[in-house]
């Protein structure tokens, strides 16, 4: 520690040729082309990642996808279900090449364009979910972390009541108590806004507290203070400087969070409080064919699935990108 | 017996303007407990500093790890606001300026960082961070910030096509290069260098402390240099203070401090460091102190050296040395310094 340092006057400041010879041949990457480059290398993520982007483009082009298989999700076919027993006529639920996977029971609906349909309020839903309470969370947990003190104290405790929160009977009785039409919205376009704002509002504690920690440990860092001793004020520091660090946990905990609201929009529309019928959705479809799954057990796979490889899907994106994107691997 | 009848003189520098000076200055952190956050302590990281800085100067602050250096540095860039005491720039007052009203002020007083790491975001480019000084000062540049950006980059011993880098592909003493140039931005008058090779490899620390030597002699910049060990400041420092604990034990010019150390704790540094100095190889010994340095939460009453000092007597328990001037311009406090043409210091 103590090897004397012999500095000579006259030997000036090195020469910096000597000094760049180590990063001359590195290109400029940012962090992100490295985790790139890292997120590349895990297959299972990047299928995880190729049949969301697949989900999305399914939601997108509901209309033009139904239109190319011939089928639609509305009309009723009650000449393909069994009169006495109003269960599909034909094996597996009544699946041709007519109808992919099969018809509804009692009234002869396309469960393939329902699921199509399906998605598209699922991940309307659960994106815009996401979206919200990321916003919310993390404003919350950026200024709570950052300036600490009473304003933490009543941020965290805020949290904490959220968390509280008996989320899906309020949810229950909120959508059974408004009215048709509300704020200048009406059917399922309110239904959507409420379900959205529900479960954004009540779940950006998730968010709020992870970003809270990261702030915390961010603001000790030196970065912060240089930024200070610069003159930089409160809002440069909190979205210019721990912001961009915060992109990270942030992408990985908002992609965790879409399946979990995809599972819960379905719980809320299985207990009825979703969109309303005739408007397809897979938690809808679910509590349809729980009814049925004695004699038409086929009528339960297709909206299963679909929820149980979403939420997978989303899942083993989520994890691939945390790995590429954790700064502790690095 | 003892030198506590002489009266405390403050700092005077020896010659040129003061740029900045400090009295009493001090910073307590409380320690907050259960529920109601009620203070049940303070680390007293900071406990009374008084001194100058004279333009154009280098002057060190010398202690061990955890003695109160950072704190220092960041109460005269005024990141951190005293307990107590006065800071005056130029003339004024600054111990309590609003965020607000120090803000031009910071074009002035700049602060290099002790951790090259930890120092520049690490998901801005170079450009971004060089630049900003000019973005949150709102300072015109005359060919547009990147170009001002690449001078100073050229400036610093690097390339200006580092703009577009990123500080991870840098190395310790380059990152090291990124942060002076961003301190040199607003042309600052004053920078506080905190420990700024102390994170880097012995062979590349020479190189950044020369080029901050160069840089002095560019720009006119007053340096106060802070380091943990007396060897790092030796050649640049004009003057040296040593701290010990949160407070300065001895405070005088480079030459005087190196060769004649009276306060027994910088003797005891300065044995730990190999001189290169034939005049004192032979007769100096190795002084190991004992026991760790005490905690700045309870520190040591009177003379807070005196649970390691080997000199240490009743008296060092129950008063306190005041920092007093022992000869021109050397302040020690100490009521046994070494080094003292008086009959009570330890014979030579
Ligand atoms: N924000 C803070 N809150 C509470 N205590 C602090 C704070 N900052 C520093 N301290 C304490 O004050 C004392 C002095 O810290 P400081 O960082 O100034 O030491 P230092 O001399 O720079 O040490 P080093 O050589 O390790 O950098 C330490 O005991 C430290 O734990
Ligand atoms: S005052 Fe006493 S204890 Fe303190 S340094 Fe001097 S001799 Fe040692
Ligand atoms: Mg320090």
């Amino acid at each position: 520690m103590s090897t004397p340092l012999e500095v000579e006057p006259g030997s000036s400041s090195a020469q910096p040729e000597a000094i760049l010879k180590g990063v001359g041949k590195i290109e400029g990457r940012s962090l992100w082309q490295i985790s790139w480059m890292r997120l590349k290398r895990d297959k299972v993520a990047l299928a995880g990642g190729a049949f969301v982007l697949l989900l999305i483009l399914v939601g997108i082009f509901a209309p033009v996808i139904c239109k190319l298989v011939g089928v639609t999700p509305n009309d009723f076919h009650q000449d393909l279900v069994d009169p006495s027993l109003q269960t599909p006529i034909g094996k597996l639920g009544g699946v041709s090449w007519d109808h992919p996977f099969g018809i509804e029971p009692v009234n002869g609906r396309d469960i393939f364009a329902r699921i199509v349909y399906g998605a598209r309020i699922s991940l309307l839903i659960a994106f815009l979910a996401t979206l919200l309470s990321v916003v919310i969370g993390v404003v919350m947990g950026i200024v709570a972390g950052y300036f600490g003190g009473w304003v933490d104290t009543l941020i965290s405790r805020l949290m904490d009541i959220f968390l509280a929160f008996p989320l899906v009977l309020f949810a229950l009785a909120l959508v059974g108590a408004i009215p048709d039409k509300m704020f200048g919205l009406q059917g399922d376009a309110l239904r959507v806004a409420l379900i959205v704002f529900i479960i954004g509002f009540f779940s950006w504690p998730y968010i709020g507290r992870i970003i809270r920690g990261q702030t915390l440990s961010l603001r000790e860092r030196e970065f912060v203070d240089a930024a200070r001793s610069l003159g930089a004020r409160r809002p440069y520091i909190l979205f210019t400087e721990l912001l961009p660090n915060l992109i990270a946990p942030i992408l990985v905990y908002a992609t965790l969070l879409i399946p979990t609201n995809v599972l819960f929009e379905a719980g809320l529309s299985y207990l009825g409080v979703g969109v309303r019928p005739p408007t397809a959705s897979w938690g809808d479809m679910l509590s349809g064919a729980a009814n049925w799954y004695q004699v038409d057990p086929m009528y339960m796979i297709p909206p299963g699935l679909a929820i149980f490889v979403t939420v997978l899907a989303f899942n083993l994106f989520g994890d691939g990108l945390r790995d590429a994107l954790d700064p502790r691997s690095r | 017996m003892t030198t506590t009848d002489a009266e405390p003189t403050p700092a005077v520098p020896a010659i040129g303007e003061e740029i900045l000076s400090v009295d009493g200055l001090v910073k307590h952190f409380p320690i907050r407990k259960g529920l109601l956050q009620r203070q049940v302590g303070a680390v007293q990281a900071v406990d009374g500093l008084t001194f100058n800085v004279t333009r154009g100067e280098t002057l060190s602050l010398v202690g061990e790890s955890g003695c109160g250096k950072t704190t220092t540095g960041r109460l005269l860039t005024r990141l951190l606001e005293p307990t107590s005491g006065k800071i005056v720039f130029e003339g004024r007052d600054i111990s309590h300026l609003s965020e607000g009203r120090m803000r031009p002020l910071r074009r002035d007083v700049q602060m290099i960082f002790q951790d090259p790491y930890g120092s520049l975001n690490p998901r801005h480019t170079v450009g971004k961070i060089v630049g900003a000084p000019y973005r949150l000062q709102n300072v015109k540049t005359e060919h547009g910030v990147k170009r001002a950006v690449q001078e100073l980059l050229e400036l610093v011993g690097l390339s200006p096509e580092h703009y577009n880098r990123y500080p991870h592909e840098f190395s310790g003493g380059q990152r090291q290069r990124i942060g002076i140039a961003r301190t040199l931005a607003l042309r600052p008058k004053l920078i506080v260098a905190d420990e700024p090779v102390s994170a880097l490899d012995v062979s590349i620390q020479a190189q950044v402390v020369n080029l901050l030597e160069d840089l002095q002699e560019e720009f006119d910049l007053t340096y106060v240099m802070i380091a943990h060990d007396l060897s790092v400041v030796r050649h640049v420092s004009d003057r040296v203070a040593v701290m010990y604990l949160g407070k300065i034990v001895e405070l005088a010019d480079r030459v005087s401090l190196y060769e004649k150390p009276m306060h027994p704790y910088t003797v005891a540094l300065l044995s730990a460091v190999p001189v290169p100095d034939t005049k004192r190889k032979g007769k100096q010994e190795r002084i190991r102190l004992q026991g760790d340095v005490p905690s700045p939460i309870n520190p040591p009453p009177a003379c807070r050296f005196h649970t390691r000092c080997w000199k240490a007597q009743e008296i060092c328990k129950t008063t306190e040395p005041p920092l007093v001037e022992l000869a021109p311009g050397h302040q020690t406090a100490c009521h046994f310094p070494e080094n003292v043409e008086q009959p009570t210091a330890k014979a030579e």
